[in-house]
């Protein structure tokens, strides 16, 4: 096997000759602090990470944007395939987006959007990555979540976008909830992030088909059998080849 | 229609390869014949020209080697520390199919590390270009090896008897591995039951409960296929007494054809 060792390659080539205005421009409207000092490799590579940066964000919301979410989301499938931890996903959808649109004009919607990414990134730990999905359709992947807190996470998510109030142009203040639909990854097991991503969909749309403003988790393997399970499993054909059809029947004797 | 319909597939299959359709065979609940059945459904299925390995994945408590009344001097531990050969590990069984047996008292192997996982990948990845039909049986239970394990196969077989802890215990396995893994369509095997036919009703009642009670909060349909149903023989004591394969050493009996049914319904 070769190593190839920095050391031993040629000096690094002039960035004299490189046309980078395109980029430097990106850079300022975007907001990003300009590289200072000499302009040698070093400075590039200030200007190439600024424009990795750049190209992972969303442009509104300034959260990160879907190819950024999607590779974190591979990575953590991949965490969860090997390590056995679990890890939920969260797709959350804003309620009837398309009328704070249509009534009160996209400048509106979209000050709705960053208000309800701000709230998103400050509800959950330093380590989830919040994402803007689609449109008004956002995702956060949650490592390390165990299913006993899923429920209260999510809860909380859509808590506080539910109390949040945005102002818009003329005085007016708007309130919107959100949707949400999760799943965890299954541990030990590989599997893609777009089925996962799949999953979490499916209970966004149980959670939009239940009444909105609401959280809808995948349940999670749970081997317990209830007693209306266990009622229903023994209760017609079989009760009558079967000593205690209902296990909870008082003894008599 | 097997491995595309469920939402996970094995990690790092041949690409390309033909390669052994793999049954995982579970029943949550143990002592309700899933070894047996393993043992012999793997004959009936090597008579039909296929070449059948059963892997012995019940890597705490292993009981194939009982069953087949076979001695092993290498086991799966022995690969897994790199004592042995694969090639020397695979043993051939009575019944003229092939067995991975585990050897028991590999406790250091009943809980799921990533050590386990890659080992149990690796070896299952190496054998399955080498037969038609790779037969997992699991431990009992629904512990993290067994799910692990039954994980990395294109199929599910659930073993049930119509008894009532058996049932709930298949139920529960069905419930995880549909939520868990997401598994839409596993097949089930009732064994003991006192009539040929009564496994309808199991299979019945089951689907019924997983429709009610399983399906909805996963928005889609869960399928419980019924391969078959064994009756209660005492031809299978008797075979099961001796270290005998039923349908070797009985093959008359209605257990026997059972079985031979079973495989027929399970072969491609």
């Amino acid at each position: 096997m070769s190593v190839s060792r920095p050391d031993s390659q040629a000096a690094a080539p002039s960035i004299d000759g490189l046309r980078l205005d395109a980029a430097l421009q990106l850079l300022q409207r975007a907001g990003h602090e300009f590289p200072d000092g000499p302009r040698d490799a070093a400075w590039l590579q200030k200007v190439l990470d600024a424009l990795c940066d750049l190209s992972s964000r969303d442009a509104l919301t300034g959260l990160a944007n879907r190819r950024q979410f999607e590779l974190a989301l591979d990575r953590e499938a991949d965490r969860v395939a090997r390590a056995g931890e679990p890890a939920l996903v969260l797709l959350l959808d804003i309620d009837h987006f398309k009328r704070v649109n249509d009534t009160y004009g996209h400048a509106a919607g979209d000050l709705v959007l960053q208000a309800v990414a701000r709230t998103l990134q400050d509800c959950v730990r330093p380590m989830d990555t919040v994402a803007r999905y689609g449109g008004e359709e956002f995702a956060i992947v949650l490592p390390n979540c165990p299913p006993a807190f899923a429920q209260a996470a999510a809860e909380r998510v859509r808590r506080a976008v539910e109390a949040q109030a945005v102002s818009v142009s003329g005085g007016i203040t708007l309130n919107v909830t959100l949707s949400a639909g999760g799943a965890f990854a299954p541990p030990w097991v590989r599997s893609s992030a777009r089925l996962w991503i799949e999953r979490a969909d499916t209970q966004l749309y149980r959670a939009k088909a239940e009444g909105r403003n609401r959280t809808c988790l995948e349940p999670t393997a749970v081997s317990h059998v209830s007693a209306e399970e266990r009622g229903m499993l023994f209760g017609v054909t079989l009760s009558t080849s079967l000593d205690e059809p209902n296990s909870s029947r008082p003894d008599s004797a | 229609m097997n491995a595309p319909d469920t939402l996970e597939t094995p990690a790092a299959a041949p690409p390309g390869a033909p390669r052994a359709r793999i049954l995982a065979v579970t029943s949550g609940k143990g002592g309700v014949g899933k070894t047996f059945l393993s043992a012999n459904l793997a004959a009936a299925l090597a008579r039909r020209g296929l070449r059948v390995l059963v892997l012995d994945a019940d890597l705490g408590l292993a009981n194939l080697d009982v069953v087949l009344n076979l001695h092993p001097k290498v086991t799966l531990h022995d690969v897994f520390t790199g004592r042995a050969t694969l090639a020397q590990a695979v043993l051939p069984a009575p019944g003229g199919f092939s067995v991975l047996l585990a050897g028991s008292g590999l406790v250091e192997y009943s809980r799921l590390t990533p050590e386990v996982r890659d080992k149990l990948l690796a070896v299952i990845n190496e054998v399955t270009p080498r037969f038609d039909i790779v037969l997992l049986d699991t431990g009992a239970g629904i512990s993290d090896v067994v799910l692990y394990t039954v994980s990395l196969a294109d199929e599910v077989l659930i073993v049930a008897t119509p008894e009532p802890t058996s049932m709930t215990d298949a139920y529960a396995t069905i419930k995880v591995l549909a939520t868990q893994q997401g598994r839409r369509e596993l097949k089930l095997i009732v064994n003991q039951v006192p009539r040929s036919g009564d496994g309808r009703a199991v299979a019945g009642q089951l689907r019924q409960v997983i429709d009610r009670f399983v399906a909805p909060p996963l928005g889609s349909a869960v399928d419980l296929a019924l391969v078959g149903d064994v009756p209660i023989d005492a031809g299978v004591r008797d075979a099961v007494k001796k270290r005998q394969l039923v349908v070797e050493s009985m093959p008359g009996t209605p257990a026997a054809q059972a079985i031979v049914a079973l495989a027929a319904r399970l072969s491609p």
